[in-house]
Formats: C-alpha cells, sequence, structure tokens
C-alpha cells in the first residue's frame, strides 16, 4: 500500500508539504527572524502604513508594525492544531455516530439521526458565542466549535453510506458466517466507508481554518496576540487595497496547506483501494 | 425411525408490513437426515429463501415474527437459542452459500482473510493456522494456485471461482449441514454442472447434508436425493427425487416438470403455467393453488393437508 501511495507522485508532493509545514510550525521558535507580537519602530512607514515585503521583513510587516513572516510560522502551529484536532474530532464524532445509526437503526439510530437534525438547525456561531461566554474563549473553544459544527455532515452522509451497505449480500454472509454485531461493523463496514471519510477529513482542513478566522473576528475564537492564518486575514483585510501582502500571503498558506492534504487524501483513497491495485 | 440433523416442523412466519401481518410460510415442514441433499423447489415468491434464512435466523426481527413451529438441529430448537449460541452456530456447524458469488465476498478483503474469518470466529485460529487450513480448503474445492489466491482480492477472480470461494469459506470449519441457495443460478451452465459436480463430490467426501434451494428441476435430478416442492409459502409435495420427478402428485410439480426444458418435448412450443403465485395476504382459506390449476374443484376451497407416507402431495385431486 505504501509501495502504490510513493509512487503516486501528486501524492507524495502533497505529504511533503505538509511536512514542511509541520516542521515550520514545530521548529518556529527557531527559524522565526522575529518574536511574532513584537511591535517594530520601523515596521511601518510614518504615516504608520505597514511595510511591503524587504529584506528586513520578509513577507512585509502588519498593521501593528509586527513581522509577517514570523507571525506565519507561529500562526501555523495554531492553524495546524486547529485544522487537524478539530477536524479530526469532528470526523471521528461524525463518523461513529453515522456508522452506528446506519448499523443499529431502530430507536437508537432514529434519536442520533434526529439529534444530528438538531445541530443542523443551531447556528454555528450563536453555538460558538454562548460556548465562549460560559467558557473562557481560546484555541480549546474554538476546536470544540468546529468540531460540533462539522460532525452533523459527515454523520448525515456516513449514516447514508452505512444504511446502503448493510443490506449488501456479503453483510448477511458475514452474519451467516458466524459474525456478531460489532465484527461486522468494524471489519466489514468501516473499511468501505474510508473513501467518503478521507474525502472529508482532507475537504475539511480547508473550512476549519476558515470558520476559525470567522470565529476570531468575532472575537471569540484564537485570543490576540496570538498568530493564526484565519485571523491574519481577518484582522488586515480592510487594508486590502493599500498592502494587498497582508491578505494574499495567510490566504496563500491556507491554500497550498488544503491543496496538500486533498492531494494526500486522494493518493491515499487510491492506494486504499484494492480494485486499483496493480494498475499505475 | 430415522434420525434427523434438521427438521423443520409447522413453522410459521410472516412479516410485520405497513399493510399489517403477512404470513409467508405456512406450516413448513421439512427433514434433513445425516448425508443427504434435500432439494426445496418452487418459483420465485414461494418462500424458498426465507425458509433457508429461518434456519439460521437471518431475517432481520422486525418485521418478521415466527408465528410457530420449531426448527430443530441436533436435538435443539434454533428459534430458541440465544444471540451468542446463534452466533456459535452460524458458519461453524452450519454453512451458507449465496446465490451471487459476484456481491456475497467483501471486496475490501483479500480472499485468504476471509476464508480465515470463520475459523478466527469459531476456533480463534491464529493467522498462520487459519492460513493453511484456507490454502486446504481451497485446494478440495478445486482451486489451483491457491497459494497466489489467498492474496487475491474477489475482483480478481471470475464468478465460477468466487462460488468455489464461497462454497470453502461455508466448509472451512466442517460444519454439519451446509445450506445452498440458489448457488448455481448466477453462473453460466458449464460453470454451473462444476460447481453441482463439486458439491455432489464434497458430499461424499465429507458426508454432510446439503438443503439446496433451486428453481431448477434439472439440478434436483442430478444431485439430491429427496425434494420438497413449495408453492405459496406451503410444502405441496415432498418426496425421493425420483418419485417426484417420474411420478409427481400434485399438479403444480407436475406443472413445473412439463415447464422444464429438459422434460419437454422437442419442436413443440414449452407449456407455462398460467397465472402467478399469490401473494401473501391475497392467499384465502383454499388451496392457493386452486386459482392456476386445471384440476380445480369444488372442494379446493378447504385446504387439502400433506398426505402420503414416504411420497406426500397436498392435492384433493391426489389418489391415496
Amino acid at each position: 500500500m505504501w509501495a502504490r501511495f510513493a509512487r503516486d507522485r501528486a501524492a507524495s508532493v502533497g505529504l511533503a508539504i505538509i511536512i514542511l509545514f509541520t516542521v515550520a510550525a514545530a521548529a518556529a521558535h527557531w527559524i522565526a527572524p522575529y518574536d511574532p507580537t513584537e511591535q517594530f519602530f520601523d515596521g511601518l512607514t510614518l504615516e504608520g502604513a505597514p511595510l511591503p515585503p524587504s529584506s528586513r521583513f520578509w513577507f512585509g510587516s502588519d498593521t501593528n508594525g509586527r513581522d509577517q513572516f514570523s507571525r506565519l510560522l507561529y500562526g501555523a502551529q495554531t492553524s495546524l492544531l486547529i485544522g487537524v484536532l478539530a477536524n479530526g474530532l469532528a470526523v471521528a464524532v461524525g463518523t461513529l455516530l453515522g456508522v452506528t445509526a446506519g448499523f443499529l437503526r431502530g430507536l437508537t439510530g432514529a434519536a442520533i439521526m434526529r439529534l444530528t437534525d438538531l445541530m443542523m438547525a443551531f447556528p454555528p456561531l450563536l453555538l460558538a458565542i454562548a460556548l465562549a461566554a460560559i467558557l473562557k474563549p481560546g484555541i480549546g473553544i474554538v476546536i470544540v466549535v468546529i468540531a460540533l459544527v462539522n460532525w452533523v455532515q459527515i454523520a448525515r452522509v456516513i449514516y447514508a453510506e452505512t444504511t446502503g451497505l448493510v443490506n449488501r449480500e456479503y453483510i448477511e454472509a458475514a452474519r451467516a458466517m458466524g459474525a456478531g454485531p460489532w465484527r461486522i461493523l468494524w471489519r466489514h463496514l468501516l473499511p468501505h466507508l474510508v473513501p467518503t471519510v478521507i474525502v472529508y477529513a482532507t475537504l475539511g482542513i480547508a473550512t476549519t481554518v476558515l470558520l476559525e478566522a470567522m470565529l476570531s473576528f468575532l472575537g471569540r475564537g484564537v485570543q490576540p496576540p496570538t498568530p493564526a492564518w484565519g485571523m491574519m486575514i481577518f484582522e488586515s483585510q480592510s487594508y486590502f487595497l493599500n498592502a494587498p501582502w497582508l491578505v494574499f500571503v495567510p490566504g496563500a498558506a491556507i491554500l497550498i496547506l488544503a491543496l496538500a492534504f486533498n492531494l494526500v487524501g486522494d493518493g491515499l483513497r487510491d492506494a486504499l483501494d484494492p480494485t486499483q491495485r496493480g494498475r499505475t | 425411525m430415522r434420525d434427523f440433523l434438521l427438521r423443520i416442523q409447522n413453522l410459521c412466519l410472516g412479516f410485520q408490513t405497513e399493510a399489517g401481518y403477512l404470513r409467508v410460510l405456512d406450516n413448513v415442514s421439512l427433514d434433513l437426515t445425516p448425508g443427504e441433499t434435500l432439494g426445496l423447489v418452487g418459483e420465485s415468491g414461494c418462500g424458498k429463501s426465507v425458509t433457508a434464512q429461518s434456519i439460521l435466523r437471518l431475517l432481520p426481527c422486525p418485521p418478521s415474527r415466527v408465528e410457530e413451529g420449531h426448527i430443530w438441529f441436533d436435538d435443539k430448537d434454533i428459534l430458541k437459542l440465544s444471540q451468542s449460541e446463534l452466533q456459535d452456530l452460524r458458519g461453524n456447524r452450519i454453512g451458507m452459500i449465496f446465490q451471487e458469488p459476484m456481491t456475497s465476498l467483501n471486496p475490501t478483503m483479500t480472499i485468504g482473510n476471509q476464508l480465515a474469518e470463520p475459523l478466527r470466529l469459531h476456533r480463534k485460529a491464529g493467522a498462520g493456522e487459519a492460513r493453511a487450513a484456507a490454502l486446504d480448503v481451497l485446494k478440495r474445492v478445486g482451486i489451483g494456485n491457491a497459494e497466489q489466491r489467498l492474496n487475491q482480492y474477489p475482483h480478481e477472480l471470475s464468478g465460477g471461482l468466487r462460488q468455489r470461494v464461497m462454497i470453502a469459506m461455508a466448509l472451512i470449519c466442517s460444519p454439519q449441514m451446509l445450506i445452498a441457495d440458489e448457488p448455481t443460478t448466477a453462473l453460466d451452465v458449464t460453470i454451473q454442472a462444476q460447481i453441482l459436480d463439486l458439491l455432489r463430490t464434497l458430499q461424499k467426501e465429507l458426508g454432510i447434508s446439503i438443503l439446496l434451494i433451486t428453481h431448477d428441476l434439472g439440478v434436483v435430478a442430478e444431485t439430491c436425493h429427496r425434494v420438497a416442492v413449495m408453492y405459496a409459502g406451503r410444502i405441496v409435495e415432498t418426496g425421493t427425487a425420483v418419485q417426484v420427478l417420474t411420478d409427481p402428485q400434485h399438479p403444480y410439480t407436475r406443472g413445473l416438470l412439463a415447464a422444464s426444458p429438459r422434460y419437454a418435448k422437442k419442436g413443440e412450443r414449452m407449456p407455462a403455467i398460467a397465472g402467478q403465485v399469490p401473494p401473501p395476504g391475497k392467499r384465502g382459506q383454499g388451496c392457493p393453488f386452486a386459482e392456476r390449476c386445471p384440476l380445480v374443484m369444488d372442494i379446493c376451497a378447504t385446504m387439502p393437508p400433506l398426505q402420503g407416507d414416504e411420497h406426500k402431495a397436498a392435492c384433493w385431486a391426489t389418489k391415496t
């Protein structure tokens, strides 16, 4: 399987990008030229406008005179953490609930699906604001809110797919062979859901980072001065015409990361698909 | 007195639907002795598959419901077993083969892993032991280069090979009984003959009992010792294969025989039984075959009992 994945050039590039970003985020402390929260006197023009990219500030400086490159590196920590954890949590919860509801059906299934309907009807921002009012705003809240918002769609899709799968003959054959319900669920049903789960997991990365941006914008997400990519875009969007690099740089980072995850997801899906075996 | 491996007694089973309760099996009784092949014949919608599935209690419950009856297997009533006893029975003492080899194998598992599955479940076998047993059983069902097949996925095998794998999977725990639900219907004729041949050989070698469900009387003639003919959820005729095929008592059996190419006269248009099987819920008090029957009489408005010694038929017109 890994050999097949390695042969997939696009997926390998994607994986390389993810590793690069992760290493950069982990080593931000040593790589970053400056402290991400330090405001420089020479970081702004005399009129108080941010500086374009130069040899001193590689990606320019932001509206507070802070180094954009350093903020991007430190922001990668926050954004990757949120992207991977929140999204992973959402995928795990959604898959588990969806597959359970689809497999058991009956009263339990109905209860789970009505819960997802309820969650679907609940506005995510309201949820975030309510939660942040109870708890201290911060990365933890962002992760919980994003997971709470995102698991619903995954649960729906997985539920629909599971109800289709449980009626397949090989599931009945597994039952006729003496397999208990849990074994059928783990060994015979879940492997078929892997492609769908992978697609959702990779698609979710980009939306997760953007949701983080939205929450941060409302003051309910990552708290300044901690940098995060989504927040960096929102902080600077009103200066877009005067200082486009402030939006483009973190925007490009989000785009590249999302793309890399999608490439890896595609590659994994193909590598896991037994019918693709032996084809190149 | 013969001793029975499987004995179904007066099984009445139905489904709860939106239109109310529908009885699908009506007083079905079947016997299967050790080492015997029993053919269960009838057209679509007669309840053959439901009978087979009810033996392993594979029907979801609800909506299905057993009104009354017993299914004795080795002196235990299957209908009274607990879930874990049932799981111990399935695949271990009773194996089952399905109609569609294309869809009955899990496409994400290698042949080796699927074959090992029953062993791991019932014998708690380790990987090496399971692999050796899988190789052995693949050779037994006549699959060449078994070693290589173990690592292949179902989509890499032909239909005939897949059905052989299904049979291997049903046999790997050496069950006492095999339920084969139309095992050859989805295969082409030459492969059909090979699979039937295989079933016959395996039975001789292993001495297992087979319940063979089919709508093909030719298959019955080739493989079965005894036959039960089903119509509209009831057994209408049973006897040895020779008795039923050469001297059919029930007009439905006669119709089926006349309609099968093997027994039809050359150059003539093949006869068919007019009409359809009455759906569950539209089966009245009388003989369910009455409206299609050429011999219908007044007395057919009441249900004929299944009568006779070795060769039984449920028809008022039968001479007894």
